[in-house]
């Protein structure tokens, strides 16, 4: 714990973690209807194992991955299933969701069977009861874990880095896990890092929960791991930045963290592994927290996946009036809803009520130069996006548009409020395609 | 049936709004920026007041309001928004241009200086954010090659008496007086206080570095710039003078006399004329000072802070292009 080490650039947002950081995790009362998408992570959506009238039990696998790249869903309750159709989801499109009518029951899943000795697993039965329990990255990316548990056998990892940063504004459900949980999460990583054969444990977190840092390393004792204390700076815990904090190494353009020997695990997907491997508890719940200034009593609630924005948002008091603006994970990187029906995903690390100021006038690019400085990729925004707007794309591409992690400092830091975020993820989006209709 | 019953609980929410991420903004802004800038050469305005009394006030007028109508009309020419022109950048030129214009100076030239400013400086590139030079400087070679008398006639401030013939800017008393070797060198004291004869913001080092203070505090300004500047000016007039002291002023004096204080914290920072990478900035801040102290040292004019700028100016779009930071995790092929 001497240490204390950042990156470079980055930004200090108001912090604003006071609202819910000394709150402990509330269980929210499972809702009446669970809805539950089968596209909550990174790759193709899940294929529906359930149709309108059956009957099913908590944790029961409702939709199964047919693909490397995707994860199975389980119901977050028990009780029938009223309908498979398209949903409106977080993403802002809609999904095919599986719609279930609570019993109230809770009857679990015969399917459900616990491990007394998960340590004696093999590196193959973990990676095969996360990839079953559907468990996928918690941070917000909601990559399947099982497939990060499973690098290539040419790119050995050495370190396991647990991401305990919550960098973003607002954001304390991981730091009231650590602190609640230390014993879950650290035993999960153990897991995880057997899963991998690396050699050690790094926690990272930032100095702005020293409690939380406390409460791992006092459970440390008997496992090849450690805990490092890391500046408060957004965004310390975006994988590459956090990579590079820690250990110094760089992962190349393109590539991912174990292409530099490093597997990177949000502490929640890490405490998710443990319930996985130890009581084959499938993923059906999340940590959250609900806050902002619009939001009556912020709290952090452990939340049924499905569960409607509306049943969280009034377990929390109701919206204050002139709420207009409501997203789902950090101010930073989250998704503005249109909807209280919206239902939690696997993905949202939380809801943040706010009251929006009007959308401000873009100003000319004066070339001041701060997106330049604050930027963790080290990319030259205002470039990239004179690049997309005249639609250059090799060129947008060569000065690292795809590089962009969409962290947002640009943006925020951008005097004449030019959506510098915005433009490059078009940028992202035509290049991509234009690579895929090339390749075709 | 079920679409409507949708439709009126959507009713029956609030409505929020759909926006791209980050929710969050700095609060910083263009407009407040220019406003800061305009704040920070208060003092400098102050005491060219101070020093040079109603023809001051006048010039400054004359240059600010002429800058502020000539952005005005041209935005009503481009159909763009008239009220862009309060958004401090047109303010800043005119104030500008003024602070280096000679205190005798006809405002009738002033005025003529502020339009070509913003006319042909900045608006025919495209207006804010557009322009290659420094829209100020661009306003002064204009007087200076359309004027070269009154340009270069300088009066005493009010405070010292001096015979008027004779009297000189420590910089032109260096280099046709041969100041050095006379042993009349301006005292490094007047040069800080602003007991000499120049151009109005030229005057006292003093207030100009509190105003440079100030921004640099704020963050307003790249300290990369003035660092640069002053770091190879003393550099090459301190090689010079250490190798014949009889001739050459010290660096200390190169840095006080002139517009080099101006210049160095006020136009070559110009964000945007000045580049956006550190690279790009360090050759840029470098190069300025150099090429001034080539000019002082042995070009024809006695100051050259206006040209250096100018020149440099000229090669930002390539440092910006052609001085890409390294991306995280790239690797650079070897040449």
């Amino acid at each position: 714990m001497a240490r204390k080490q950042t990156f470079p650039h980055g930004i200090h947002p108001p912090e604003n973690k006071e609202l819910t950081e000394a709150k402990p995790i509330e269980v929210l009362p499972p809702p009446a209807k669970v809805f539950l998408p089968l596209q909550q992570h990174f790759g193709a959506p899940a294929a529906a194992l359930v149709k309108k009238g059956d009957e099913v039990f908590l944790g029961q696998k409702i939709g199964e991955a047919k693909a490397l790249f995707s994860a199975p869903v389980h119901a977050s309750v028990s009780g029938k299933v009223l309908s498979v159709e398209d949903y409106i989801h977080p993403n802002g499109y809609p999904a095919l969701t599986v719609i279930i009518a609570n019993d109230g029951q809770d009857r679990p899943s015969p399917e459900i069977k616990g491990n007394d000795d998960p340590f004696s697993l093999s590196p193959e039965e973990i990676k095969q009861k996360v990839k079953e329990a559907g468990v996928v990255g918690l941070g917000g990316a909601a990559f399947p874990t099982a497939v990060k548990l499973s690098p290539p056998k040419d790119k050995p990892v050495d370190t396991l880095v647990v991401n305990g940063c919550e960098c973003e504004p607002f954001l304390t459900a991981d730091h009231r896990l650590m602190l609640e949980s230390p014993e879950e999460i650290i035993k999960g990583a153990e897991l995880a890092r057997r899963a991998v054969g690396a050699s050690r444990i790094i926690f990272a977190v930032e100095d702005n929960k020293p409690d939380a840092a406390l409460s791992l390393s006092q459970h440390l004792a008997h496992y090849p791991a450690e805990v490092a204390l890391l500046k408060t700076k957004y965004p310390q815990g975006a994988e590459k930045n956090l990579v590079y904090a820690l250990l110094r190494r760089e992962v190349p353009r393109g590539g991912l963290p174990f292409d530099v020997g490093v597997l990177v695990q949000n502490v929640g997907t890490a405490k998710a592994i443990w319930e996985a491997c130890a009581l084959g508890k499938p993923l059906i719940e999340r940590a959250i927290t609900v806050t902002g200034p619009m939001i009556k009593e912020p709290k952090n609630l452990l939340v049924r996946l499905g569960t409607p924005l509306a049943d969280v948002v009034a377990f929390c008091g109701g919206l204050n009036d002139g709420a207009n603006l409501l997203i789902l994970g950090g101010p930073m990187m989250g998704l503005a809803q249109w909807s209280l029906e919206i239902p939690v995903i696997k993905g949202t690390s939380g809801i943040i009520a706010l009251e929006a100021t009007p959308p401000e006038e873009e100003l000319s690019c004066i070339r001041c130069g701060r997106c330049v400085a604050h930027c963790p990729m080290r990319l030259v925004p205002t470039q990239i996006v004179k690049f997309i707007q005249a639609e250059k794309w090799p060129e947008a591409e060569a000065w690292g548009a795809l590089d962009c992690v969409e962290c947002g400092c640009c943006h925020f830091v951008c005097p004449s409020r030019i959506r510098l975020v915005h433009w490059i993820r078009l940028g992202k989006n035509t290049i991509t395609k234009l690579k895929r209709k090339k390749s075709a | 049936m079920k679409e409507t019953s949708q439709n009126k609980e959507t009713l029956l929410q609030p409505t929020f709004v759909v926006e791209s991420s980050p929710h969050l903004r700095a609060k910083d802004t263009t407009p407040k920026i220019m406003y800061r800038v305009i704040l920070s050469l208060l003092p400098a305005v102050g005491a060219s007041i101070y020093f040079f009394r109603w023809r001051a006030v006048v010039l400054i007028l004359v240059s600010v309001v002429g800058a502020l109508v000539t952005e005005a009309l041209f935005l009503l020419a481009r159909r763009k928004p008239v009220t862009a022109v309060l958004d401090g950048s047109a303010a800043i030129t005119g104030l500008l241009l003024a602070l280096t214009l000679p205190p005798s100076l006809p405002p009738g030239m002033a005025l003529l200086g502020a339009v070509i400013a913003i006319s042909l400086g900045k608006q025919v590139y495209g207006g804010l954010g557009h322009n290659i030079f420094n829209p100020a400087l661009v306003g002064r070679a204009f007087l200076q090659a359309a004027f070269p008398v009154a340009m270069t006639t300088w009066i005493p401030p009010l405070m010292i008496k001096v015979d008027l013939a004779t009297f000189a800017t420590p910089l032109g008393n260096l280099k046709f007086q041969n100041a050095v070797a006379q042993g009349t060198l301006t005292p490094l004291r007047d040069l800080f206080w602003g007991n000499v004869g120049g151009c109005l913001g030229e005057t006292s080092a003093a207030a100009l570095l509190l105003g440079a203070l100030y921004l640099l505090i704020k963050k307003t300004i790249d300290w990369r710039i003035p660092a640069g500047i002053i770091l190879s000016l003393s550099l090459f007039t301190g090689l010079f003078w250490l190798a014949n002291p009889r001739v050459y002023a010290p660096p200390q004096f190169h840095l006080l006399a002139g517009g080099l204080i101006l210049g160095a914290f006020f136009m070559a920072t110009d964000m945007v004329t000045s580049p956006i990478t550190p690279a790009g900035t360090w050759i840029y801040a470098l190069g300025i000072g150099l090429v001034i102290g080539v000019i002082r040292l042995f070009g024809g004019l006695p100051e050259g802070v206006m040209y250096s700028i100018l020149l440099l100016n000229t090669f930002v779009p390539l440092f910006n292009l052609y001085l890409r930071p390294r991306i995280l995790g790239e690797r650079r092929k070897k040449q």
